[in-house]
């Protein structure tokens, strides 16, 4: 009897490893050489950066209003009345550090990479991708480049200002339950660190550029019509998404909990 | 000059090119006439190394292209100008970014002469005044010239065609013949050109070759290939149904 296991390959897993990393060596390369394509490298700052903002913007109010929540439902009930104003650093610290960066991480998964993916894989089949070769046009230098760096710089842009909202809507939700707003401010003011902010950013930066390769990845390796670039669209969201999830477990251990001394 | 040495190339089970053998000198046109599917784009894309083959070579002016890294390969294809079989034009530029972007690439020019060499372009095939369209906005036949204005934007010494009349009226189609002719005649261009079109393939070939079971199966003059007794070239040129040819 032969087990369906088998033909799950890992040689195929490995093979597969090894075009990511190709193709991850080979962008990087060609983020520092010249010349540059900016118009393409403008036009992707404001795509994944200006017209992720309101998605950005809902998930990450909703995000830390149901962290301050729960938190607040538990200070009240394991450790009393009052002491909710203790949740502050808490909260901010989880905000920043993880759930901000994750979800911004998957929505722009969800929004850019897909997009990526059916891009270039339309190009692909289209034989844009060719037209690029045949008018001495690298892709990777054309179209993975800038769509990297872009990702790269606005992952962790968008994030900050992920942060900034959680922590505000967190703010407000405490302060409409009645908790003290000075306690909470001088809390969080005293306990969160730039470090934790920095951590979280650090973070979304690398997921930024997971979203931007995956999604490159899938599309540049498209095949067949329509069909396949509807493939290539789901599978960049769904591989990068378990990327960042998978990432970010890890990098949150191997981070220093603190800088410095 | 190009020497195509035991071009063979498969995907998966489906053996496309089987030992193609063939030379095209430099200022000659060469037509490659043969059934639809039977491996002629497949071909042309090898020419270029946008596909590298599973065995044999292709000699452009003394350098392998199948063996030849992305770089060197960059180097040579400024040399080449391809007219894809469906235009392939970008479709997020409009024609103007679309014509220039080999020539921004190629060749150092200012903005205006840029412009200029566009609209010179897009006129060489019969089109003016569609600069700020983009090609979602264009016909069939005009996404076809378009892409060949890409193509000869930046003066190539090597055209390759690929079926460049299909999907165009037979008075635009005779227009591109002319253009090829002209190309020919006054910058010495070498040109291969894929077609079905018998009549174009007579007025502008020096040489037609005819691909036929992942072959060269004949090559010769017009005159030649016409006179020729082999039994599957009668039967494409004359578009017979009854031969040995009999898939299709
Ligand atoms: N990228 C590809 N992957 C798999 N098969 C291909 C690819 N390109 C072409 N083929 C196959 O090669 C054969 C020849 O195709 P093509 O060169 O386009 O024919 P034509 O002579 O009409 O231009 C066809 O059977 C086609 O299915
Ligand atoms: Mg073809």
């Amino acid at each position: 009897m032969t087990l369906p296991i088998k033909s799950f390959s890992f040689h195929l897993i490995l093979q597969q490893v090894g075009e990511v990393g190709l193709l991850f060596g080979r962008t990087t390369i060609n983020i520092f050489r010249k010349p540059r394509e900016t118009k393409i490298f403008i036009q992707q700052l404001e795509e994944v950066g200006v017209r992720s903002l309101l998605v950005v913007s809902l998930t990450a109010a909703f995000g830390g209003l149901v962290f301050a929540l729960q938190t607040y439902i538990g200070f009240h009930r394991y450790i009393g009345v009052g002491s909710e104003a203790y949740g502050g650093p808490i909260i901010s610290l989880g905000l920043t550090k993880e759930l901000i960066p994750i979800l911004v991480g998957l929505m722009v998964a969800g929004r850019v990479g897909s997009a990526m993916a059916a891009e270039i894989g339309t190009m692909k089949i289209t034989e844009q991708i060719d037209a690029l070769y045949s008018l001495g046009a690298d892709p990777i230098r054309y179209l993975v480049a800038p769509r990297t760096l872009a990702c790269f710089i606005m992952v962790p842009v968008l994030t900050l200002y992920g942060d900034i909202i959680g922590i505000v809507c967190a703010y407000f939700f405490n302060v409409g339950m009645g908790v003290n707003r000075i306690v909470y401010l001088r809390n969080t003011l005293l306990y969160l660190e730039l470090w934790d902010v920095l951590g979280g950013l650090i973070k979304a930066g690398i997921f930024g550029i997971v979203i931007a390769i995956i999604g490159s990845w899938q599309g540049l390796k498209t095949e067949g019509g329509a069909e396949g670039v509807g493939r290539a669209t789901t599978r960049a969201v769904v591989i990068s998404s378990i990327i960042i999830l998978i990432l970010n477990f890890f990098l949150s251990k191997v981070m220093p909990e603190r800088l410095g001394i | 000059m190009i020497r195509i040495n035991d071009l063979h190339k498969s995907f998966g089970q489906n053996k496309v090119l089987q030992g193609i053998n063939l030379h095209i000198q430099n200022g000659e046109t060469l037509t490659i006439i043969g059934q639809s599917g039977s491996g002629k784009s497949v071909l042309l894309k090898h020419i270029l190394g946008l596909i590298r083959p599973d065995r044999g070579s292709i000699i452009v002016d003394g350098v392998d292209i199948c063996g030849s890294s992305e770089a060197e390969l960059n180097n040579i294809r400024r040399k080449f100008g391809l007219l894809f079989q469906a235009a392939a034009l970008f479709d997020s530029l409009t024609v103007a970014q679309n014509v220039s972007f080999g020539l921004e690439r190629y060749r150092d020019l200012s903005p205006k002469e840029l412009q200029k060499r566009v609209k010179e372009t897009l006129a060489m095939v019969g089109l003016r005044e569609i600069e700020q369209l983009m090609p979602h906005e264009l016909s069939g036949g005009m996404k076809k010239r378009v892409g060949l204005a890409r193509a000869i934007a930046y003066e190539p010494e090597i055209m390759l065609y690929d079926e460049p009349s299909t999907g165009i009226d037979p008075i635009r189609a005779d227009a591109i013949n002319e253009l090829i002719i002209k190309m020919k005649q006054e910058f010495r261009i070498t040109s291969v050109v894929i077609t079905h079109d018998m009549i174009s393939a007579y007025k502008v070939a020096d040489r037609i070759a005819m691909l036929y079971n992942g072959k060269i199966v004949a090559v010769g003059t017009p005159e030649e290939l016409r006179k020729s007794d082999n039994q599957i070239v009668q039967q494409f040129i004359h578009g017979r149904a009854e031969g040995p040819i009999k898939e299709w």
